[in-house]
C-alpha cells in the first residue's frame, strides 16, 4: 500500500428533510473535509441531498451474516409485534 | 448617487464578468479526465460547469445591453482576443494541479468580494446573477483554499511547487482591484462596487488562507497587462483558436 | 455495458473439507434461484467473487477510459450549451466509474489495486473506447449508439444477484437516460443541418456502427462461460439477444435521421419480426482487445500520465491529513 493512497469513506445522504440518511456508496478522500466535498460532488449533482454524513469505512461496525440466525431469527416468530396479529371488530374505530 | 451609465460602459462591465468566468471555466474543463484522482475530475468539472453557467447568464445579458443582436454564442465564439475582457489571470495556463489551485483561489477570493457587493447592485438583473454566483463561489473558495492548505502544508515538494506557482501568478493580482473609467462609471451609477474598498477584505482573506497553507505572500509587483481592457497575454489567442474552431470553420451552422 | 464477457472466470471452487462447508454452494445457489440478493459479507463461491471483481472492475475502467474520447471535444464544443451538456455527461461517466469501483471494493479488492491493473495493461476495458473521436459528429454517434448499447446491457444488470452491483447499476441507469438523448439530439441537429454537417453525421455513423454492435461481445455459441454467469444471475440475457434488440431499436432511428447504416445486408425480416444484419468482423474486435486498436496506446498513456502527474498531489493530501491528526492529538 503506497503512502499516497487515500482511505475509503462510506457516504450517507439525507435526500429531503424528514427522511433519514441512506447509504449511497463509498469514495476515497484524504481527510473528512475532502470526503464531504467529494460526496457532494459525486452523490448530490441532481439535487439528491440536503445533508451528508461520511464515515471512514474502517470505523463501520457490521453484524456478521454468520450470526444472522441468532440476531434476526428470534424476531420472526414474535408476530404479536405486528398490528395485523390482532383481530379487532370492524365497528371499533380509531384502533 | 446614481448617474446613468453610458450603455457602452455598462455592456463592457458585464462582459468583463462574463468573459472572466468563461475563460476560467474553459481552462478548468481542460482537466477533465486528467486530474490527480477520479474524485478531483468530478470536482473540477463541477467548478467548470458553475463558471460556464455564470458566463452564459452574463454574456446573454451583455449581448442584450449591447443591442446588436449578439447572443451568448456569438459573443463566445466569434470575437477575437482583443475584444475579450477577462482578467488576465484567468487565461493563464493550467500548469500542474497546484498552479491551477492557486489561480482558482486568487480568482475565487476576487469573485467572493465582487459578487457579494453586486448582490446590492442597482442593476437588479446583475444582482440576481451575482446572488446565484455567490453561492457557487463560496463552494469554489472552500475547495480551492482547502487544497491550497493541503499543498502548502503537505510535503516539502508540494510546498515548493505551490509557492513557485504563487510567486509566478502574483503579478496578475495587480489588475484585480485597479479601477479604470468603466469601473468608476459603474460605481457612480450604483451598479458596481468601488474596487478599492473591496481590496482590503480580499487581502485579509488572502493572508488568512496563506497562513493556513504556510505560504509566503509575494511582494506587490506592478504589472501593466490588463485583460479587462483587451490587452492579453499570448495564451488567450491559442485558447480561443481551439474553443472557436468549429464555429469559425462552419460559419452560420446550427449546432 | 462495458462487460463484454471478456475473460469472466476464476478457478472452480475448492472441494469442501467438511459436510457443512459442502452444503454452502448448494445453499448459495438456492438463494440465487430464489432471487435473493447476495451482500458483501455473505458466503459466496470464490469463482463468483472473482467473476464479479473482474466484471465490475472492467466496467469501472471502461467508464474512466470512456471519459477520454468524449473529453477530447470538451474544449471545442461548438456552443456553450453543448459544452456544459458534454461536461456533465463526461462527469457522469467519472461518477459511474466511482460507483462501480465502490461496488468492487466491497468484494475485497482496493481501488489502488484496480487502478494498477488498468495502468499496467493487465485489466481490460470495453474496446469501443479505443476508437478516436475525429469530428464533433462522433460525439453524437457515441451518445446515440455507444450509450444506447450500454443502456441495453445495463438495465438487466440492475437485477443481478450481487446487491452492491445491482444498486450501482440502478443509480447509473437513472443518470444514463440523458446521455443517449443528448447524442441523438446532436445527430438530429447535424442531419438537419448543412450538407457538410449531414456528411459529418453520416461519416461518424459509418465509423461507429460496427464497433458499437461489437460491444455486446462475441456470439454466445463462442462463449463457454455464459452459462455459469447466467446461473449465478450475473448475466441475465445472452450477447446475441441484446445485440439483436439493439439493432431492432436503432435501425428505425437511423432511418428517421435520414442516415444510412453501413451494412448492405441490413433488412427487416417480416416473418422473424427482426432485422437481419451482415457478418461481424470479429478479427477487428480481437485485434483491438489485444491492444492493436487505433487508440489503445493513447488511452492508457493518458491515464498513466494523469496518475503519475497526480502522485505529488495525492501524497501532499495524505501528508497534510496526518499533520492535522497529530495537531488535533496534541491539542486534545
Amino acid at each position: 500500500m503506497s503512502t499516497e493512497e487515500w482511505p475509503l469513506f462510506e457516504v450517507f445522504i439525507r435526500s429531503r428533510a424528514g427522511l433519514e440518511h441512506k447509504h449511497v456508496g463509498s469514495l476515497h478522500a484524504a481527510d473528512a473535509r475532502m470526503a464531504i466535498e467529494h460526496a457532494r460532488d459525486v452523490y448530490t449533482r441532481r439535487q439528491e441531498g440536503v445533508s451528508i454524513w461520511v464515515a471512514r469505512s474502517a470505523d463501520i461496525v457490521a453484524s456478521d451474516p454468520e450470526e444472522a440466525d441468532a440476531l434476526f431469527e428470534p424476531a420472526r416468530d414474535k408476530v404479536y409485534r405486528h398490528p395485523t396479529f390482532y383481530a379487532i371488530p370492524e365497528e371499533v374505530k380509531n384502533l | 448617487m446614481s448617474a446613468t451609465p453610458a450603455p457602452e460602459a455598462h455592456y463592457r462591465y458585464v462582459l468583463r464578468l462574463g468573459d472572466t468566468s468563461l475563460v476560467l471555466g474553459q481552462r478548468l474543463s481542460e482537466w477533465i479526465g486528467h486530474a490527480p484522482e477520479l474524485e478531483e475530475d468530478l470536482a473540477l468539472a463541477n467548478l467548470s460547469l458553475d463558471l460556464i453557467g455564470q458566463a452564459r447568464l452574463l454574456l446573454t445579458y451583455a449581448g442584450e445591453l449591447e443591442g446588436r443582436g449578439r447572443d451568448e454564442d456569438a459573443l463566445a465564439f466569434l470575437r477575437d482576443a482583443p475584444e475579450f475582457a477577462n482578467l488576465t489571470l484567468a487565461e493563464q495556463p493550467n500548469g500542474d494541479f497546484g498552479r491551477t489551485i492557486v489561480r482558482q483561489w486568487l480568482i475565487d477570493g476576487w469573485q467572493l468580494e465582487v459578487y457579494q457587493a453586486l448582490t446590492g447592485s442597482s442593476d437588479t438583473r446583475l444582482a440576481a446573477i451575482a446572488a446565484k454566483a455567490l453561492k457557487e463561489t463560496r463552494y469554489h473558495h472552500r475547495f480551492s483554499s482547502g487544497w491550497l492548505a493541503r499543498l502548502g502544508d503537505g510535503t516539502e515538494q508540494s510546498h515548493h511547487r505551490v509557492q513557485s506557482s504563487l510567486d509566478e501568478l502574483w503579478r496578475f493580482t495587480a489588475e484585480l482591484f485597479s479601477p479604470d473609467e468603466i469601473d468608476e462609471s459603474m460605481c457612480a451609477a450604483g451598479i458596481a462596487p468601488a474596487l478599492t474598498e473591496l481590496a482590503p477584505r480580499w487581502s485579509a482573506r488572502v493572508d488568512a488562507d496563506l497562513a493556513a497553507a504556510t505560504l509566503r505572500r509575494p511582494p506587490a509587483q506592478p504589472y501593466p497587462w490588463h485583460g479587462k481592457r483587451g490587452v492579453h497575454t499570448e495564451y488567450l489567442g491559442h485558447m480561443l483558436g481551439e474553443m472557436q474552431h468549429l464555429q469559425r470553420t462552419y460559419p452560420g451552422a446550427r449546432w | 455495458m462495458y462487460t463484454q464477457a471478456l475473460d469472466t472466470h476464476g478457478k472452480e471452487p475448492v472441494p469442501a473439507a467438511t459436510a457443512e462447508a459442502g452444503a454452502l454452494p448448494g445453499r448459495f445457489q438456492a438463494r440465487i434461484d430464489a432471487e435473493e440478493k447476495i451482500e458483501p459479507k455473505d458466503w459466496m463461491p470464490d469463482a463468483y467473487r472473482q467473476t464479479l471483481i473482474r466484471q465490475i472492475s472492467q466496467h469501472a475502467h471502461s467508464e474512466i477510459v470512456g471519459m477520454l474520447p468524449e473529453g477530447n471535444w470538451i474544449t471545442r464544443a461548438p456552443s456553450l450549451k453543448r459544452k456544459v451538456v458534454l461536461i456533465a455527461k463526461v462527469q457522469d461517466e467519472g461518477g459511474h466509474g466511482m460507483y462501480l469501483y465502490s461496488a468492487a471494493e466491497t468484494l475485497g479488492i482496493s481501488r489502488a489495486e484496480m487502478v494498477a491493473q488498468l495502468l499496467s495493461g493487465a485489466a481490460k476495458y470495453s474496446s469501443i473506447f479505443n476508437y478516436p473521436t475525429l469530428t464533433w459528429a462522433d460525439l453524437g454517434a457515441i451518445g446515440w449508439l455507444v450509450d444506447g448499447a450500454a443502456i441495453m446491457n445495463q438495465i438487466p444488470i440492475c437485477r443481478c444477484s450481487y446487491g452492491p452491483y445491482a444498486r450501482a447499476m440502478v443509480r447509473i441507469c437513472k443518470e444514463e437516460s440523458f446521455h443517449q438523448r443528448q447524442g441523438f439530439e446532436i445527430m438530429l441537429t447535424l442531419a438537419q443541418g448543412s450538407p457538410a454537417q449531414r456528411a459529418m453525421a453520416q461519416d461518424a455513423l459509418n465509423r461507429w456502427w460496427w464497433p458499437s454492435i461489437m460491444m455486446f461481445g462475441p456470439s454466445d455459441a463462442d462463449s463457454k462461460h455464459t452459462a455459469q454467469s447466467m446461473r449465478w444471475k450475473i448475466k441475465r440475457f445472452s450477447n446475441d439477444e441484446l445485440r439483436q434488440k439493439f439493432i431492432d431499436i436503432t435501425a428505425p432511428q437511423a432511418h428517421f435521421l435520414g442516415l444510412t447504416i453501413p451494412d448492405e445486408e441490413l433488412r427487416w425480416d417480416e416473418a422473424a419480426q427482426h432485422y437481419q444484419f451482415g457478418p461481424i468482423d470479429w478479427s477487428e474486435f480481437h485485434a483491438v482487445l489485444k491492444g492493436n486498436g487505433p487508440c489503445n496506446r493513447e488511452r492508457l498513456e493518458a491515464r498513466r500520465a494523469a496518475h503519475a502527474a497526480g502522485q505529488w498531489v495525492r501524497e501532499a493530501a495524505m501528508a497534510h491529513a496526518e499533520k492535522e491528526l497529530r495537531r488535533a492529538a496534541r491539542a486534545a
